[in-house]
């Protein structure tokens, strides 16, 4: 078990005498679209020094990943490329691909943010590593596949040799990660640039892999150039960063300076609408309001103002260029930096923050009001079975364990766990108002398993739904009004009646009720997010399940759909079951957390009980693995990296299903693991509201 | 049914009329009349939908503004060029063409027509039914489709046309139509099967939905793509299979005739003759066009994404 400190020394390295490995000048990237023009990057300047991290961040479209293939040369023939990159003393715009491929893999290499389609999945992981080896290096076969379970071994691979000899699909997401970052490692690169690594992954397995990014690049010494839209990662892992908007550069300097001292008005709104795990729950996010502008026919001016609060006459005529503020080395791109500057403004000084919400039913005590939804013991398990002609069942998955939780009138109750862990079965299982394999649902007091077609009609009117992706869960073919009135129309409300909800609905989520005739893709992934919330509302529910809503949508946007969420439930008197991966939003939206580990819930309790003394070892391995938006303590802070990968739900562990990646079990005497083995923790209390299934929680800090 | 008013609404209502501007012009529900707005806004699909509209008026009206009827011959004309006796000419018997090519347009465009209709129409609710409902029901339907795909379509008619002879040919458009949708009718199945697990799809079951309401509402006009160029090419096709099967002696008999079997007719003596040929076979490409353009405009209205038919 690793439980060491997250905190290599890393001093930003300013001065380097070996000069730049990777140096980019006034990069630019167009395409030719049908509507015109669109400049993708307009204007990209920087440079890597050896072990150095240089984070570039921003949403989607702003050209970071463009960028980052115009370098590698990896951008279709149709782009018109400018500028200069150069690569040690050798500008690499106009090689030829031969010319290039002797620099790709070996000079410069590349990681990918979705491991599986980076492997073929015909061949070997190990085969295919010795072959990124074997290109660029004279090795026979043998010291090539040896030279590959040395790189799967160093990324922390058990059992590197037998592996190597894995598919690319017998790996977990996790582990293809860390065989992507081995074949990118494999022939000692001097920079590595790394495309949104972690973003498909987990908490727990992102923290794994960015330890492996850091070991990696120990290894060779090598200039990271790490892409993320994530500003937490950043905080951990850069040196130095770049906010990347509308194709440029809009703040540039070290970690530091551009979280502890924003000079851009865009920066301050991404840092402001960013939920924090350190913070207290319930204060509103600052929401950067309007959506980033299309880079096809750019108006002149700062291409931030429209969605600037800062903004004076200037703005919307000269595009500011990006100059040095006090220090030298941080550069922003705002006219008014230096006034951001001379007042110290934060991001709530800046951008307008609602003020806090508080439902009225939040007076009542929670014990005395009203359970919308209550689950006892919910059993679902799936039958794994082969062959194409006779079925036979060769095992079941047990997808959900007993899991047991109420949900009050008013209240939000998180459901929180790592992907498999039986979050979304929960939620379909609780949806689909049927009777459930074994155990209970009761919404609003009816039993579902005893509930009459009609009955569970008028029952679904109780229940709101909104989903992760807006641009999936609206029907592309239906006119906002129509998609609105669908549920009013299926519980036979009358036409007139339909078309003034519809009103109503759109104007309870902030949007022009003038809209009902256009279809969803003419909105913006915030506004279609906040449609689909519309919708959910259309029959005036009780409890609304909230599947992941924001995690498909920009950082800046996603702060605006938060605070809607958050207004609707006090003026409604909502009750939200929130399924949620994002630890650091689920601390600031929910009164309530259930964590779930493998079809089970270990740890359930009140936000403030389990976020701030949480008692399940795999509460706090969660909790742990957040990366903060704050480079300083994130640098001091203590890590529980969890070894391994949820076990499969096929053949659960005997006894806690956590032992396998427990650090508690290491850490207690060899007597007391026992118990581990033999006996299934229950939820055992560890105060008000609060209830944890280990059997030694009390020893939680030896962990 | 009355929706309770929540807090913030009494306080809009209050505040001003309970009806936001901009809705009262526009419809909720009204997805049919933007798909027609869209649909008008498209020049070459309104001169499609003229086009047809004109056929149809020139097929059943034309007739009456000529003295000639199909079967009436005219002993004192034998293959005369048009003229303005006989405006279209006349054939080798002395029939006048005028006269046999609109007969010949009325029963093409209705036979064509309404079994690209009514194929698409089977193929479109059968596969989609398949495909969302799964379990039997898929299972019963794909062995229809099965079996109606290993069956001789031409044979069975063959066999069957002697049964029918006499009686009304719209059962011709019935076997047309019964044996040509299967494969569409898979094809649609597969996409229903995708579209079955996609989140809208969910969203509508999860607020109590029926599932027919879902079908056609959700998922076919999700497909309305393929199902309308199915549409088009059936047409097209219709019009060709009955040609066949006339030519072989079923389906439109003498002294009836349709386009398929004066065009067939015609042929031989296309270049020699033209006005035998070129009248009923301009006709034809003239309907099969015009479907098509009225095929594209309902795509592209149909299609959100499609820049034409959006509002400028």
């Amino acid at each position: 078990m690793t439980a060491g400190a997250g905190a290599t020394a890393r001093e930003p390295t300013t001065t380097d005498a070996a000069g730049p490995v990777l140096q980019v000048a006034d990069l630019a990237v167009s395409f030719s679209t049908e509507r015109g023009l669109l400049r993708a990057v307009r204007g990209m300047s920087y440079e890597v020094r050896s072990g150095e991290v240089l984070g570039i961040v921003g949403e989607s479209g702003c050209g970071k990943s463009v960028s980052a293939l115009a370098v590698m040369g990896l951008l279709p023939t149709s782009a018109r490329v400018s500028g200069s990159v150069r690569f040690r003393d050798r500008e690499l715009l106009g090689l030829d691909d031969p010319q290039l491929s002797a620099i790709r893999g070996k000079g410069i290499s590349m990681v990918f943010q979705d491991p599986l389609s980076a492997f073929t999945p015909v061949y070997t992981v190990g085969a295919q590593i010795a072959e990124a080896v074997r290109v660029h290096t004279e090795t026979s076969r043998d010291q090539a596949a040896r030279r590959a379970a040395e790189l799967l071994d160093l990324v922390g691979i058990p059992d590197a040799t037998r592996r190597a000899r894995a598919f690319p699909h017998e790996f977990s997401g996790g582990m293809r990660q860390r065989a992507m970052i081995a074949m990118a490692i494999a022939n000692d690169p001097e920079v590595i640039i790394a495309d949104e690594p972690t973003t498909a992954l987990d908490v727990t397995i992102q923290a794994q892999v960015l330890d492996v990014l850091r070991t990696a690049q120990q290894a060779t010494g090598a200039a990271i150039v790490m892409i993320t839209h994530d500003l937490g990662v950043m905080a951990g892992v850069a040196d130095r960063l770049i906010v990347m908007y509308a194709g440029r550069p809009a703040e540039v300097g070290s970690v530091d300076q551009v979280f502890h001292a924003p000079r851009m008005p865009y920066t301050l709104g991404l840092l402001g609408s960013l939920p924090r795990l350190d913070a207290a729950a319930g204060q509103p996010l600052t929401p950067v309001e309007g959506a980033p502008p299309s880079l096809v026919a750019l108006p002149p001016g700062c291409p931030f103002a429209p969605r600037c609060p800062l903004q004076v006459g200037v703005c919307v005529e000269v595009e500011p260029g990006l100059d040095p503020t006090s220090a030298s080395d941080h550069l922003a791109a705002c006219h008014r930096s230096d006034e951001i500057e001379a007042g110290a403004l934060g991001p709530a000084d800046v951008f307008p923050v609602p003020p806090p919400v508080e439902p009225p039913i939040a007076a009542i005590p929670r014990e005395e009001r009203p359970v919308v939804l209550e689950v006892r013991e919910l059993v679902k398990s799936f039958p794994l079975t082969r062959g194409a002609l006779l079925r036979r069942r060769v095992g079941t998955i047990h997808a959900l364990d007993g899991v047991s939780f109420d949900l009050r009138e008013g209240e939000t109750l998180a459901l929180v766990g790592e992907s498999g862990s039986g979050k979304t079965t929960t939620v379909n299982e609780i949806l689909a108002l049927a009777a459930p394999m074994a155990g209970s649902v009761v919404v609003l007091g009816r039993e579902t398993s005893t509930l009459e077609t009609s009955t569970r009609k008028e029952t679904r009117r109780d229940l709101g739904m909104v989903f992760q992706d807006p641009s999936a869960s609206l029907d592309p073919r239906m006119p906002v009004g129509d998609i609105l009135a669908e549920g009013l129309r299926a519980h036979g409300v009358a036409k007139g009646q339909r078309r003034r909800r519809v009103g109503e609905l759109l104007g309870l989520v902030g949007l022009d009720a003038g809209h009902v005739s256009r279809y969803p893709h003419e909105f913006s992934g915030g506004q279609q997010q906040r449609i689909a919330i519309a919708r959910a509302l259309a029959l005036d529910p009780k409890v609304i399940v909230l599947d992941e809503p924001v995690s498909a949508l920009d950082v800046s946007i996603r702060a605006g759909v938060v605070n809607l969420l958050q207004r609707l439930k006090a003026e409604l008197g909502l009750a939200y079951l929130f399924v949620g991966h994002d630890l650091s939003l689920v601390r600031h939206v929910a009164d309530r957390v259930a964590v779930m580990h493998l079809g089970r819930i270990v740890e359930i309790g009140a936000v403030e009980r389990v976020f701030g003394d949480a008692a399940h070892p795999y509460t706090r391995a969660l909790l742990s693995a957040v990366p903060l938006p704050d480079p300083r303590r994130e640098r001091v802070r203590r890590r529980i990296v969890l070894e391994g990968e949820l076990p499969s739900p096929l053949d659960p562990p005997s006894g806690c299903r956590f032992r396998t990646r427990c650090p508690l079990f290491v850490a207690v005497e060899p007597e007391r693991r026992q118990r581990c083995v033999d006996e299934d923790p229950m939820g055992r209390p560890q105060g008000e509201d609060h209830l944890a299934a280990c059997h030694h929680a009390e020893l939680r800090n030896r962990g | 049914m009355a929706i309770p008013t929540d807090p913030l609404l009494v306080a809009a209502s209050e505040a001003g009329e309970d009806v936001p501007p901009g809705v009262e012009e526009l419809e909720v529900g009204g997805r049919g009349r933007l798909v027609l707005r869209r649909f008008l806004r498209r020049r070459l699909a309104v001169v499609g939908l003229v086009v047809l509209v004109v056929l149809f008026a020139f097929a059943f009206v034309g007739p009456f503004l000529s003295p000639w009827d199909h079967t009436s011959k005219d002993f004192a004309a034998f293959l005369e060029p048009p003229s303005s006796r006989h405006w279209f000419g006349t054939t080798q018997i002395g029939q006048d063409v005028y006269a046999q090519t609109l007969r010949g347009l009325q029963k093409s465009l209705v036979i064509g027509l309404l079994t690209a209709f009514v194929s698409t129409g089977i193929a479109a609710v059968v596969g989609a039914c398949a495909g969302y409902f799964g379990g039997w029901p898929d299972r019963v339907l794909m062995w229809v489709v099965d079996l109606l795909l290993v069956l001789p379509a031409f044979l069975v008619i063959a066999v069957l046309s002697p049964t029918f002879r006499g009686r009304s040919w719209l059962l011709f458009v019935v076997l047309l139509a019964g044996f040509s949708w299967m494969i569409t009718a898979r094809v649609v199945r597969g996409l229903a099967l995708g579209l079955r697990e996609r989140e809208f799809v969910q969203a509508a079951r999860f607020m109590g939905v029926p599932s027919m309401v879902i079908v056609f509402r959700h998922l076919l006009p999700n497909m309305a793509s393929i199902l309308i160029i199915d549409a088009t090419l059936n047409v097209g096709g219709a019009i060709l299979a009955e040609t066949g099967l006339s030519y072989f002696g079923f389906g439109v008999q003498p002294p009836d005739v349709s386009l398929g079997t004066l065009i067939a007719n015609g042929t031989r003596s296309a270049l020699t003759f033209p006005w035998l040929f070129l009248f009923s076979g301009g006709l034809l490409v003239l309907t099969v066009l015009a479907v098509s353009f009225v095929g594209d405009g309902l795509r592209d209205a149909l299609d959100p994404n499609a820049a034409a038919a959006r509002a400028r």
